[in-house]
């Protein structure tokens, strides 16, 4: 007797597996609902629990903060120009990958995943020493030139990964049917990634918006948004104002990434036209 | 009816030190159905290719209706291909498919849409131009492939093995419909297969492609019934490759040949030789009933074995079995032989 | 006119990759290998004590440093940390992995696996912040120890001298619990893929040989995901050797790599012990990183 493989037995699972995996789940969100709570709370200097009372006083409080608000635009300046810098760069090099053969391909595929797969405390203190022996001062600049590296691996990655799911003769088919390189890139190759390149974008614009290690070692004097939260951190000032815009990053981040999934497995939906 | 729409004149195609098509010679008249038939590797892909635009040979020009193409990219070419996975743009609806040709010609919306529309009456699609392609059939969209091609008036239409994802009767099906395009059309036709029988069906001419190189060009008939190398007479029907030795002993000089299984007559041992045929004689091993016909394969005494086919035109099955064992004449008209050369072994 | 660029082109694949090619590998060149080349050189200079200046002189005395004992110690409190975070992600995971591969109907599966990793894309600050909140000596963890009157237990094991602190929020218990939470997710996702393609059929048919439930999990299941095991323990480790921002946070004075490094390079700009100490890391994963592949892991991903 064979049970097909993929019927859930919901029955058999165990109160205590449930009670394991329930628990996890817990353990993985109420810190972040926590935060939220925590946005609305009288108390001033602590964190007790439970909240003495709720309040929404924090949130303009919070939104007129000016440091928040310089380091939220620059965060927002860095994660514009590097994850523009990242689709381009990350869009070529997939390219390059996926449609030609050449000596020391697989080097440069390795490569192409190193920034992520070493921890950041490498990435970010090797550029350090980079940039101070070149005697170039720290900047916005610098900041960019950081984000711009492990934001082309997230774009490469998922630009890649869509063009081997596409059909290799639909570029034949667009050329046979006469349009040149540059008509078959806008009317097929370009509406075929425009997916991969959105969801690639907002992956990027979130890890550059997240990041603090490599950060914290290419920046000069400027603070990004998780580098001011950082800093707060170890202060214990103005802790609800530090609480209001915790929330507000995680609605900034968390959002698009939905979004960005929605489009990704709709994608793969209608995906299609050969045989 | 008689122009030359596509010539080979010392083509070759080296990728490293494979030689994937090697030094061919092909002329293509125009209007006709022609298909190049092969097993996988045999060049045959690649000839097509090279006439699309897509390969450049590594030797060698190619010709279209007289003017030199090496140095034309695939868009500038008269030609159009209908692809082995039909390629069709999975982001834009059938009709808009099948006019892209004319929107990257610059023609204008309304008159390319109803040129569509008459494309898909002709491959009896008609209520499909809103719809994508992943909503269709492999057959259909196969037939959108063929439209999408056809709307741009190609002087030659390259068919790189289009049904092969179909099922038989489909394939069938389809086989009979683009013949009838092609003749509706008027165009050159040239079709890539690796199934002899789908070559013979359609074709006004077949090249027969082996390891890069053209075994023989000819009509189906002639490929059949005086095939001109081993190759050709093995991979196209049955062969019975009768190897010079045996063949010394039953038609007196030593030249191979090879027969066709059903110009093969099963007699009975003492039958007199009838006119101008060969006889051998021989024990029937196995015997095969398939409904139409039955298979025999006789082992000879002068060496080796052939397969002779007959129609069930008498017998009852039982009948036929009976046969086994027994000694039989084989006879077969002189005229039916072909005797291979020293080509391609 | 456009036809004659692109059959230029069209006709030249060489050059076109050349084109494509250039722009990110310049960059990656330059940028990250060029950084990466850069550290590994300054790992093999030294720090003039003296004169506060960095010699750019090829030696070995760096490296000598690191072996000095409080140095070894950095090392190895780290390590031990990035084994204990694993060991712990493991048992975590394994639950919630298993319901997901094995009991969760397909819609159940999908919202399952987007609250898995959407703590992921949450910012790694602010979700490392929310445990300062827990954690405090006012928060809820001490809140609910006095509603179990468990805070005398809670008051006791702060006093360790190994695992507590002046609160739980300065001890390396909390840069336990906090790592623990950050990584989670990676491990999940790895194990529950690696559950997933054991064919239900197995299992049924050690049961059908005699096998308790329990008997199946350990001799069938356990040795089946053990890759996948391997792949999310890559991520784990490897994050928290290299994190500095959880042991400020949470730690007390004790240094940890990440600690360390941030340390060296900035108030005392000796870099080249910097460097060094990054190199720790680096060898440590990659040794790892082999290990793992052999073991199946990369299969696993």
């Amino acid at each position: 007797m064979r049970s097909k493989p993929s019927e859930p037995s919901s029955a058999r699972a165990s109160w205590a597996l449930k009670f394991g995996a329930f628990g996890a789940l817990l353990f993985l969100h109420v810190p972040l609902w926590l935060i939220f709570l925590y946005s609305f709370t009288t108390d001033e200097s602590a964190y007790s629990f439970p909240p003495p009372g709720l309040t929404l006083k924090w949130i303009p409080k919070a939104l007129e903060n000016s440091a928040m608000q310089d380091s939220l635009f620059l965060t927002l300046r860095v994660a514009v120009l590097a994850t523009a810098v990242a689709l381009v760069l990350g869009t070529l090099a997939a390219a390059a990958v996926y449609r030609f053969d050449f000596f020391g391909k697989d080097a440069v595929s390795f490569m192409l995943i190193l920034p992520l797969a070493l921890p950041g405390i490498v990435t970010g203190i090797a550029m350090r020493s980079a940039i101070s022996l070149l005697h170039i001062p720290f900047s916005f600049w610098t900041i960019i030139i950081g984000h711009a590296t492990f934001c082309v691996v997230v774009v490469y990655n998922n630009v890649v990964a869509r063009m081997r799911r596409s059909s290799p003769s639909m570029i034949e088919a667009s050329m046979d049917l006469g349009a040149n390189s540059f008509q078959t890139f806008w009317h097929v190759v370009l509406p075929n990634l425009s997916s991969a390149l959105l969801a690639g974008a907002i992956l990027a614009f979130s890890l550059s918006f997240d990041e603090v290690i490599v950060t914290t070692f290419t920046a000069g004097n400027q603070q990004t948004l998780p580098i001011w939260i950082f800093s707060q951190m170890l202060k214990p000032r103005n802790r609800p104002i530090t609480n209001v815009t915790a929330m507000l990053v995680v609605l900034i981040t968390a959002l698009p990434i939905l979004y960005a999934q929605r489009i990704v497995s709709r994608a793969s939906d209608s995906e299609g036209g050969s045989k | 009816m008689s122009e030359t729409a596509i010539l080979f004149k010392n083509v070759s195609r080296h990728f490293g030190d494979v030689k994937a098509v090697d030094n061919i010679q092909l002329e293509i008249m125009d209007g006709e159905f022609f298909s190049m038939l092969g097993p996988s590797g045999s060049g045959k892909t690649t000839c097509l290719r090279m006439i699309a635009g897509f390969e450049r040979p590594t030797a060698g020009q190619i010709f279209l209706y007289g003017q030199d193409v090496s140095d034309l990219p695939p868009y500038a070419r008269p030609v159009n291909t209908v692809f082995q996975d039909y390629a069709l743009f999975p982001h834009m609806s059938i009709e808009d498919n099948i006019a892209y040709g004319l929107m990257i010609k610059g023609v204008a919306k309304t008159e390319r849409l109803k040129k569509a529309a008459e494309m898909l009456d002709l491959v009896q699609l008609p209520n499909v131009g809103k719809r994508k392609p992943s909503q269709l059939s492999g057959g259909q969209r196969q037939r959108i492939a063929l439209a999408r091609a056809l709307i741009n008036r190609p002087k030659a239409l390259l068919l790189d093995e289009p049904l092969g994802a179909l099922d038989l009767k489909l394939r069938q099906q389809m086989q009979v419909e683009l013949k009838n395009i092609q003749r509706e059309v008027g165009i050159t036709f040239v079709f890539v297969t690796h199934d002899q029988e789908e070559a013979l069906t359609m074709s006004d001419r077949i090249a027969v492609f082996s390891a890069g190189k053209i075994e023989q060009i000819g009509s189906p008939a002639d490929v059949y019934e005086h095939p001109a190398t081993a190759f050709v007479a093995g991979f196209v029907g049955t062969s019975n490759l009768v190897t010079a030795e045996v063949a010394q002993r039953i038609t007196g000089t030593p030249r191979r040949f090879s027969i066709r299984p059903e110009k093969i007559h099963l007699g009975k041992i003492d039958q007199p030789a009838p006119a101008d045929s060969f006889t051998a004689d021989g024990v029937v091993r196995d015997v095969v009933y398939l409904g139409l016909y039955t298979r025999y394969l006789v082992e000879l005494d002068s060496g080796g074995d052939l397969v002779v086919v007959e129609q069930n035109l008498k017998t009852t099955s039982m009948d036929v079995t009976k046969i086994k064992h027994q000694k039989t004449r084989l006879a077969w008209k002189k005229e039916h032989v072909s005797y291979i050369g020293d080509g391609n072994a | 006119m456009l036809n004659k660029i692109s059959a230029f082109f069209y006709r030249r694949p060489r050059l076109t990759l050349t084109l494509f090619l250039a722009p990110p590998l310049i960059w990656f060149l330059v940028v990250y290998i060029g950084s990466l080349i850069t550290l590994l050189v300054n790992s093999f200079f030294y720090l003039d004590g003296f004169t506060g200046q960095v010699v750019r002189q090829f030696t070995m005395q760096t490296y000598a440093k690191l072996l000095q004992p409080t140095n070894l110690q950095i090392f190895q409190r780290t390590t031990i940390m990035a084994i204990l975070v694993t060991l712990a992600c493991v048992i975590l995971a394994f639950p919630l992995s298993y319901y997901m591969a094995r009991f969760a109907s397909p819609r159940m599966k999908t919202w399952l696996y987007l609250a898995v990793t959407l703590p992921l894309w949450t910012s790694y600050v602010v979700r490392v912040y929310s445990w300062k909140l827990i954690l405090a000596q006012e928060g809820i963890i001490s809140w609910a120890a006095r509603l179990v009157h468990l805070d005398g237990l809670l008051n006791w094991y702060l006093k360790n001298e190994i695992v507590g602190g002046p609160s739980l929020s300065v001890s390396p218990t909390g840069i336990f619990l906090v790592f623990v939470y950050i990584w989670l997710p990676y491990m999940i996702v790895p194990i529950q893929t690696a559950l997933e393609r054991v064919p239900k059929s197995l299992l049924e048919a050690a049961g059908d040989l005699g096998a308790t439930p329990a008997q199946t999990f350990r001799t069938v299941l356990l040795p089946l995901t053990f890759p996948g095991v391997i792949a999310g323990s890559i991520f784990t480790f490897s994050l928290t050797l290299g994190d500095f921002i959880v042991p400020q946070l949470f730690g007390t004075s004790s240094f940890y790599i990440g600690k360390a490094v941030l340390t060296y390079q900035g108030t005392s700009n000796n870099i080249p012990l910097a460097a060094a100490f990054t190199m720790g890391p680096i060898v440590i994963m990659i040794v790892y990183l082999l290990i793992a592949r052999k073991l199946g892991a990369f299969d696993a991903l």
